[in-house]
């Protein structure tokens, strides 16, 4: 009987929060833990303990001694004796609760909060972790440990609330895919524990909003990386499972009346879900969802994704008119504006605005993309 | 073992023979493209020889430091910067000969009417760490 390194780590926020509940420093239970971690892969190899968090909580709390204490025969002595479970080793969800907090603290940047949370929440090792976000792995080991003084510092009277953590974790979501870790599905593994934690309809939004995107990953590129836009996907390798999941979670959070950022960017994932066809595609619907994630979120990025909406709906002459509303400096403003000017059959200036669009690209699967866009057009205005 | 850096750059190299923009070409030389230099990326790096490949977005300003105390002076970006870098590759080779093997696979890169581009590439060796025996 085997341990996976998922089942592992999801035992990692408990062990964590008790040994700081007991006392110890932040940044050196952490080490703690992940030492206990590495230990426990080859014991369990065999046979897996009864009570495998306890278990983790002994190790960890003497390798925390160990690193703690300078006299090494004493600490081999006493760590003979100390081979059972101190009492009180029952993690509290509020213990856990706090943790996140603690990682994702308003005085650390965002890429230190998100290096934190994934290192003592996730469980990650820093190796995973920097080839997860391509930097080496002495750049990222420097930036935890740095992130982790910081905590242990100034961290536990000041942690930081669920609105933090829940922009971690969204930025977690949004780096996707790299190296041999899914950030994407740990960001989802850590926004259900928090959901499980804590009852505030916008982790649970949050949490649809994850799902329903992640549904759709498998359609979104084409095996050699390339773009393929939401029209074009083939929706019939969308996980009907997780959309399933995404939509109850959502509509049981907009029920409470409580609407936030993260609640109305889940509806307008919704309904792109919920049509078998792009023709069938409620853009009404959206459109009014994003007049809602304006009253919370007013930026240029939901504007012009507003404006790509209202294009849809009411057609493309709307939807410039929209676009003129939005920031000139706000990236892919060129390849909306290029996609919304062909829909008005104004080819010259669409095939120029995606050539713009490809120079000025993010990426490089955009610029191929809107190279490709511009270079369809250019050989259709030479042909007609 | 020598390191080379391969320079492609937006602006500054001599124009390549086949020298058509890119949202010019027809559709299928634009994928071809692409897939070419997908290839040329797995091709270095299952033979053991690249380190590292970064494309560079054209935009770009000059910095410099106003003196202590004050923000730094930002300036540009300049349309008419002669030399723009668009990206590299780095790579570990056995010889000078093989780098410019390199260099020159990548200049034929397929573009417009299907044939090579033949642009230009800057190559340039690393500064190496001093040798362990020195006579």
């Amino acid at each position: 009987m085997t341990v996976d390194d998922v089942e592992l780590r999801e035992l990692v926020p408990r062990v964590l929060s008790v040994l700081v509940r007991r006392g110890a420093d932040f940044a050196t239970a952490e080490d703690a833990v992940q030492e206990a971690l590495i230990r426990a892969l080859p014991a369990w190899g065999d046979e897996l303990p009864a009570d495998q968090t306890g278990w983790l909580i002994t190790v960890a709390w003497r390798a925390f001694l160990d690193m703690t204490r300078s006299d090494a025969a004493r600490r081999h002595r006493e760590l003979r004796l100390d081979t059972e479970p101190p009492a009180g080793a029952i993690p509290s969800a509020d213990d856990t609760l706090r943790l996140y907090f603690l990682c994702a603290h308003p005085d650390l940047t965002s890429s230190s909060a998100v290096a934190l949370t994934l290192r003592a929440v996730g469980g990650l090792t820093t190796r995973q972790i920097a080839q997860a976000y391509l930097v080496p792995e002495r750049t990222m080991a420097q930036r935890i440990s740095r992130a982790k003084r910081m905590v242990s510092r100034a961290g536990v009277d000041r942690p930081g609330d669920v609105r933090t953590v829940m922009r971690v974790l969204y930025l977690v979501f949004n780096e996707g895919y790299s190296g041999d870790v899914d950030l994407a599905a740990e960001a989802i593994r850590l926004t259900r524990h928090l959901a499980a934690l804590v009852d505030d309809p916008e982790v649970h939004g949050l949490l649809a909003l994850m799902l329903l995107h992640h549904a759709r990953r498998r359609s979104r590129t084409r095996s050699d990386g390339s773009i393929v836009p939401l029209a074009d996907q083939d929706r019939s390798q969308w996980d009907t499972g997780l959309i399933a999941e995404g939509v109850d979670i959502a509509q049981a959070a907009l029920a409470r009346d409580q609407l936030g950022e993260y609640q109305a960017q889940a509806a307008i994932a919704a309904l792109h879900a919920d049509a078998p066809r792009v023709e069938e595609t409620d853009w009404v619907q959206i459109v009014e969802w994003y007049d809602e994630l304006l009253r919370f979120a007013d930026t240029p990025i939901v504007r012009l994704n507003r404006a790509v909406a209202v294009g849809e709906a009411d057609g493309a002459p709307a939807g410039l008119a929209a676009l003129a509303e939005v920031d000139e400096h706000v990236p892919r403003r060129e390849a909306v504006a290029a996609y919304l000017h062909e829909k008005n059959g104004d080819l010259e200036l669409a095939a120029r605005l995606y050539a713009n669009a490809a120079r000025n690209a993010p990426n490089l699967a955009e610029r191929d993309h809107q190279t490709r866009q511009a270079a369809r057009l250019n050989q259709h205005l030479q042909h007609r | 073992m020598a390191k080379y850096l391969l320079l492609k750059h937006y602006r500054g190299a001599p124009a390549a023979v086949n020298d058509v923009p890119m949202d010019q070409w027809r559709p299928d030389e634009v994928e071809a493209h692409i897939r070419f230099m997908n290839d040329f990326a797995g091709r270095l790096e299952s033979s053991g020889e690249l380190i590292d490949g970064q494309a560079l977005s054209p935009d770009g300003v000059w910095v410099r430091s106003d003196g202590e105390g004050r923000p730094p002076v930002t300036d540009g970006p300049f349309a008419e910067t002669k030399d723009l870098i668009a990206g590299w590759y780095v790579i570990d080779v056995d010889s000078y000969e093989r780098a410019i093997e390199l260099a020159g696979e990548l200049s034929a890169a397929p573009g417009a009417g299907g044939a090579p581009i033949h642009e230009w590439l800057e190559v340039r060796p690393f500064l190496a760490e001093p040798p362990t025996v020195t006579q």
